[in-house]
């Protein structure tokens, strides 16, 4: 074949072969969240509370132990789980109840999860319970807020204060 | 005869219009191994300019990659895009070459080993340029940051959420060197070594692509480059959500589908993908044909075998049977082919060897030994008719040739066309051929990978055992034709047909010229 043809036909295979690696590259552009809508993050790292509170040792209790060993307080590990209900005008949006983690489940539970929301106002209620020994919310939170479109809305809990921190 | 197949045959097509494109020499489909490699040796020396000018910090990286892509657009702008295109570029290349792989059935038997390697291998690239993406820390980084971490957070291996580092507050730089560290240095270390382990059952392993595709390749990276530069998102703002993302679909393709699946959905996917990818050669399992075995009384230890071998199997080890050679030849069955390029290879399958009883060679196919390759070449040479005999050597993974239907033409299809003595072709001429034409897998697409560069380097002198001086050149023809080649091959038969008549009648001409000459001279 001639080869200013065979060129010409280079040409065209190389143009259509980077047409495809240039398209692919970038398009089609992928839309994760629509014009009117933002974000919720819930991002919960907190040890709950044990299931079975503390107790005094007896001192027979303690003369069994050996001397190194007899600290007073028997504490069992595992710790209650985690039931966490976020809501937006009153209507759940994110609702979990979360086992420790661990052999003893005596971990730190860490729970990150989102929901895409409409923007724009609404009321923000939370309502947590760490503890199997506590019938209801032991931690609760309501908040007017006011979301603008692409904004991400964290809520974390700051277990050292007991409060929500909503950023 | 063949069974139709509508991939087989498509490919094929799409060979064709490359061949007519590029020549058999240049066509892309032969090389995109090497191609791939080529690829990642831009992506290399473009990341190390880029690396030059990267500040590993999450509030200097976005604006390393700013002043590249538009302060120094001229350099650092063309090597981005470089570093973006080669990448994407070697994406295309491996899965058209996984692709060619499974459509040629170049993927079970004895290559079960390239194939399992290869498909995680595609992994180790794809990851990283997932931590490419990240490295940028822009809107398109930050979603990738993001939804990496929700990945590794659903494998129960990860304690606590990984997820939690990129809100607000939460980043720091150490992370964000971490991530250079594997980008730059712990996944390439990781991708050579796998590349090293899927090549490790092939010799002569070609990693250099061919100057002229690899300069039509490069100009083609430049031209995409100036023309479409690669350009960053907005930088990353923990506090906001990537809304519109032009996401690199080669690389980042399964991270949409976090969107509408959970994480561990898309682990099961992607794994449930590679584990049938991986197990596809043993459904069903295609069996290679007996190992090659080694007559010791007729091999000299030259070792031509061993560096024929394509695949590897054939080793030299200190004699053992007291012979005055240093080395003797050891097959590795596990690893044999089954080719018989080493038969071709061998100087004790010269064909006129033993001519009164068995021939037998230094090393031998037990599925079709030499002895009756020649047998066989014997009784097709007795049973052409017509004036002018051509007999035509193929292989059994070409162009069918049962489906020859030409008068005065006999068919020897063996395993491979490395398999040919070139001794075999001169007997053939020396027993009532006229001509012989050798055909089997197109130039550069032997289905052993060197059977035809082989027997084309024998046959030119160039590679041992060669073909003699004293064989007539002029009535050996070679054509290659894949199994779509049909009409061309026959019509390449007939041609060589009248070339061979057309000798014919010349040397009569010669002869009668040469007679009367005599009666003139008294």
């Amino acid at each position: 074949m001639d080869k200013v043809m065979r060129i010409f036909l280079q040409a065209i295979n190389f143009t259509v072969f980077m047409g495809v690696v240039g398209y692919f590259s970038i398009y089609p552009e992928f839309k994760y969240l629509q014009d009117d809508e933002a974000m919720i993050t819930l991002a919960i790292k907190h040890a709950s509370q044990r299931q079975k509170e503390c107790r005094k040792m007896s001192p027979e209790e303690l003369a069994k132990l050996p001397p190194n060993m007899r600290v007073g307080m028997d504490c069992p590990r595992e710790r209650s789980p985690l039931d966490i209900d976020v809501a937006l005008d009153g209507k759940s949006v994110i609702a979990k109840n979360i086992e420790s983690p661990g052999l003893h489940k005596d971990q730190t539970i860490d729970i990150f999860e989102s929901i895409k929301v409409k923007a724009g106002k609404h009321m923000l209620s939370i309502k947590m319970n760490d503890s199997v020994r506590v019938k209801g919310p032991t931690f609760t939170h309501e908040q007017d807020i006011a979301l603008e479109p692409a904004q991400l809305l964290v809520i974390q809990f700051d277990t050292a204060a007991g409060k929500f921190i909503i950023d | 005869m063949k069974t139709f197949n509508p991939i087989r045959r498509g490919y094929l097509a799409l060979e064709e219009w490359f061949n007519i494109s590029f020549g058999g020499e240049l066509n892309p489909l032969y090389h995109l191994g090497s191609l791939a490699f080529f690829f990642f040796w831009v992506v290399l020396v473009s990341g190390i300019y880029l690396f030059v000018f990267f500040d590993t910090s999450v509030s200097g990286a976005y604006k390393s990659v700013e002043y590249l892509t538009h302060d120094q657009w001229y350099l650092g702008g063309v090597m981005r895009s470089l570093h973006r295109y080669a990448s994407d570029a070697a994406i295309v290349t491996i899965i058209l070459h996984m692709f060619r792989e499974f459509a040629l059935d170049r993927y079970r038997g004895f290559r079960w080993f390239s194939w399992f390697t290869g498909v995680p291998t595609l992994w180790f690239v794809v990851t990283l340029g997932i931590t490419g993406y990240w490295l940028v820390w822009d809107e398109l980084g930050l979603y990738v940051a993001i939804f990496s971490a929700r990945l590794m957070d659903a494998l129960p291996i990860v304690s606590g959420s990984m997820a939690r580092n990129f809100l607000e507050g939460q980043m720091t730089d150490r992370f964000f060197t971490l991530m250079g560290f594997l980008h730059l240095l712990g996944q390439p270390v990781i991708l050579i070594f796998a590349l090293w382990i899927h090549v490790k059952r092939l010799s002569h392993v070609e990693i250099s692509c061919p100057r002229g595709l690899a300069l039509g390749s490069f100009i083609a990276l430049m031209a995409l480059s100036l023309y479409m530069p690669a350009v960053s998102h907005a930088p990353a703002d923990l506090s906001k959500v990537p809304a519109n993302l032009k996401i690199d679909w080669f690389y980042l393709n399964i991270y949409p589908l976090l969107d509408i699946w959970d994480a561990w959905d898309v682990w099961l996917l992607t794994i449930g993908i590679t584990f049938f990818m991986m197990i596809m050669p043993w459904l069903p399992p295609k069996k290679t044909g007996a190992a090659a075995v080694v007559h010791l009384d007729e091999c000299n230890g030259c070792g031509q075998c061993a560096d024929d071998c394509p695949f590897d199997a054939i080793t030299m080890q200190q004699r053992t049977d007291g012979a005055r050679w240093e080395y003797e030849v050891v097959v590795a069955d596990n690893l044999c082919a089954a080719c018989g390029i080493c038969v071709g290879s061998c100087h004790s399958s010269n064909i006129f060897r033993y001519k009164d009883k068995t021939l037998e060679t230094g090393i031998d196919m037990p599925q079709f030994p030499v002895d009756e390759v020649r047998s066989k070449t014997a009784e097709v040479i007795s049973s052409i008719e017509g004036d002018t005999k051509i007999l035509v050597f193929g292989c059994n993974h070409a162009y069918d040739l049962k489906q020859i239907n030409e008068p005065g033409v006999g068919i020897m299809s063996l395993i491979c066309t490395g398999m040919i003595p070139p001794s075999l072709v001169e007997y053939a001429l020396k027993n009532g051929v006229d001509g012989v034409l050798l055909t089997g897998c197109r130039n550069g697409d032997c289905f052993y990978r060197y059977g035809n560069i082989w027997m084309d380097k024998r046959f030119d002198g160039d590679r041992k055992p060669v073909l003699r001086e004293r064989a007539d050149r002029s009535r050996i023809e070679v054509f290659r034709a894949a199994e779509t080649d049909g009409k061309k091959l026959t019509t390449k038969i007939n041609e060589f047909r009248q070339h061979l008549e057309s000798l014919d009648s010349q040397a009569n001409v010669t002869q009668h010229d040469a007679a009367t000459q005599e009666v003139q001279n008294g």
